[in-house]
């Protein structure tokens, strides 16, 4: 885990990639076979996703007697309408909810743990941090049954904090080793000084530590968020009712629900992506070096 | 893990922070996330039905699921799925980071789209492929190709291989995004000198490109294995381990045996496989290649 590569020129994980990066091919001819491939591909990854754009606008009596491909001739926005009628607003504000206090809860307490795991040397804390990467490598889909069964047991089956807490726990190993390693960059030096002039931790914590981190807590954060907002398995284990469904398990229902209506599907599929657009979007290169961000896992 | 590189010296630990800053991590991970292993070997030793209070029955569900073929089975899909992934998504998704990686402005604006499917829930690519797969109104029907209407999700000899293809879709983006940060890494130096040589592209991408991604190979493939191992959501949308037992993977016995069939107690059981074989891979894995590159890889990307 210490072991550094100083030779290699680190580029953190926001960093903006692109403009140090070497003009390489320039004089080579030009790479017809690739640009192909790479076309193909793109058809290979647009196809669907344009499908599920132009099906969630065709009306439910056109969709089977269209073609697939092409766009509705009079495009409606009726299938929007019904999945909004449907509950969605509830299913989307839950996810809100479980994301934004389990990305706010995994960060700060994970943050904390960072600090003290980079500055301390005690035993306990090596030894947590130990237990914390072996949580990397345990499949936590496995937890499932047990899960069910302690929360049932605290009375948390079936509510949001059900779906919090093991969230938190299941993102804490990653977000702890991607914040040890770039406080561990942080200069010792600049530690002791404040120290010295009489700082208290919580002092360092929020003038040193946060602002030099920011860029790895906001790559955490967005990769916590997206792992929450899109999680399945553990809101279908641990929620039932329907004033507690978030998204992914509300376009599972749906599905069922509407299960000869695709376009109303297929737009709770585009309402359920839109804020994740929306960021793409805005912060495309942020949300990309978030996504790497948890590569250690 | 021995030396901090932080200051060194002995006054380090009279400015330490206090232990006590770890603690709501550590007790949250353990009470959410570790402890749950120790009471699913507990429950796999009991007969419960997720109603009822789990009641003690010795190694019966042990004897019971070791001795079920359904198990082997499942254990034989998640080995296909592992490998086949892997055969599948390291090459495309190679290609594709390096393609991406290239300055040229075409590149940059296909890598925007590229990157697309990251955004979607695999609920939602699970729900938009099984209509677009559905032999007819889907996909197949519009290009009037006959070979492409089929009943890709009812075949119990095709699916196993669409649910390959679907997860590669979903997460070739992903693997992608950590070779073309790899790529970009690569010293642009290595590639003038092979120019000079006279190599061509091709013997470029295996001389320099290929031994230079190395540790990003080894980190994409972690990830992508033991991903594998335990991949459940889109399996489970797509097919629910249909038709018939044709993709039901561990990790879908395992939530079938215990919330379809009421047999928690079993289901534990496959828990606990899951587990150790998690562990055994990640294990195997990071021995052959050492967990320490994996780590500082990450840092890079």
């Amino acid at each position: 885990m210490s072991t550094h590569t100083p030779t290699r020129p680190r580029n953190r994980t926001a960093a903006p990639q692109p403009a140090a990066a070497p003009k390489r091919r320039s004089h080579q001819r030009r790479n017809y076979i690739g640009g192909l491939a790479g076309w193909i591909w793109l058809a290979i990854i647009i196809v669907p996703v344009y499908y599920i754009l132009i099906t969630s606008i065709t009306a439910q009596g056109q969709y089977y007697t269209r073609n697939p491909l092409l766009p509705p001739t009079d495009p409606t926005f009726e299938a929007f309408g019904l999945v909004v009628g449907s509950g969605f607003g509830r299913y989307f504000v839950n996810s809100i909810i479980v994301t934004l206090t389990t990305v706010v809860i995994t960060v700060a307490v994970s943050l904390l743990a960072a600090y003290v795991i980079v500055r301390s040397r005690k035993k306990f804390v090596k030894a947590t941090y130990s237990l914390f990467l072996l949580g990397l490598a345990i499949p936590l889909q496995a937890t499932i049954i047990p899960l069910f069964f302690m929360l049932g047991r605290v009375g948390l089956y079936d509510t949001l904090a059900g779906i919090i807490l093991p969230s938190i726990a299941f993102a804490i190993p990653v977000t702890v080793l991607i914040l040890v390693n770039f406080i561990r960059d942080i200069p010792g030096e600049l530690f002791e000084s404040m120290r010295m002039d009489g700082a208290t931790h919580g002092t360092i914590l929020r003038q040193l530590v946060l602002p030099l981190a920011r860029p790895a807590i906001a790559s955490v954060l967005i990769y916590d968020a997206l792992n929450v907002w899109n999680g399945f398995l553990l809101p279908l284990v641990l929620t039932q009712s329907e004033e507690n469904r978030v998204l992914p398990l509300a376009l599972w229902n749906f599905q069922g629900q509407f299960s000869v209506n695709v376009p109303a599907t297929l737009a709770a599929v585009v309402l359920s992506a839109l804020p994740i657009l929306v960021l793409y979007l805005v912060a495309r290169r942020q949300l990309v070096s978030g996504l790497t961000a948890g590569a250690g896992k | 893990m021995t030396k901090t590189r932080n200051g060194g010296a002995g006054v380090e630990n009279a400015s330490a922070p206090s232990t006590w800053l770890v603690a709501p991590a550590l007790i949250l991970f353990l009470v959410f996330a570790i402890i749950p292993l120790a009471v699913a070997l507990g429950l796999s030793f009991t007969s419960w039905d997720g109603l009822t209070a789990p009641v003690f029955n010795g190694v019966a569900n042990w004897i019971r699921k070791l001795g079920d073929p359904v198990t082997y089975n499942a254990l034989w899909l998640s080995f296909q799925v592992i490998i086949f992934s892997w055969i599948v998504q390291t090459p495309i998704s190679l290609l594709i980071g390096v393609f991406t990686a290239g300055k040229q402005r075409y590149r940059a604006v296909l890598s925007a789209l590229y990157f697309l499917p990251l955004i979607l829930s695999s609920a939602a690519i699970a729900i938009a492929f099984k209509a677009l797969l559905d032999p007819n109104y889907g996909l197949g029907q519009s290009l009037g190709i006959p070979l492409l209407s089929q009943d890709w999700l009812g075949n119990p000899h095709l699916v196993l291989y669409v649910v390959i293809f679907v997860i590669a879709w979903q997460f070739i983006p992903f693997h992608s995004l950590l070779y073309q940060a790899g790529a970009r890494q690569i010293p642009p130096s290595l590639y003038e000198a092979a120019q000079l040589d006279g190599a061509g592209r091709v013997r470029q991408f295996f001389s320099i490109t290929v031994p230079q991604l190395k540790n990003t190979i080894v980190t994409s493939s972690t990830l992508m294995v033991v991903g594998s191992l335990t991949y459940f959501d889109i399996v489970y949308v797509l097919t629910q381990g249909g038709p018939g037992y044709a993709t039901r993977l561990l990790p879908l016995d395992m939530y079938l045996t215990g919330f379809t069939a009421s047999d928690l107690g079993g289901a534990s059981v496959l828990a606990v496989l899951l587990v150790v074989i998690g562990l055994l891979l990640a294990l195997a894995l990071t021995k052959f290649s050492g967990f320490n590159r994996m780590n500082s890889q990450q840092e890079g990307a």
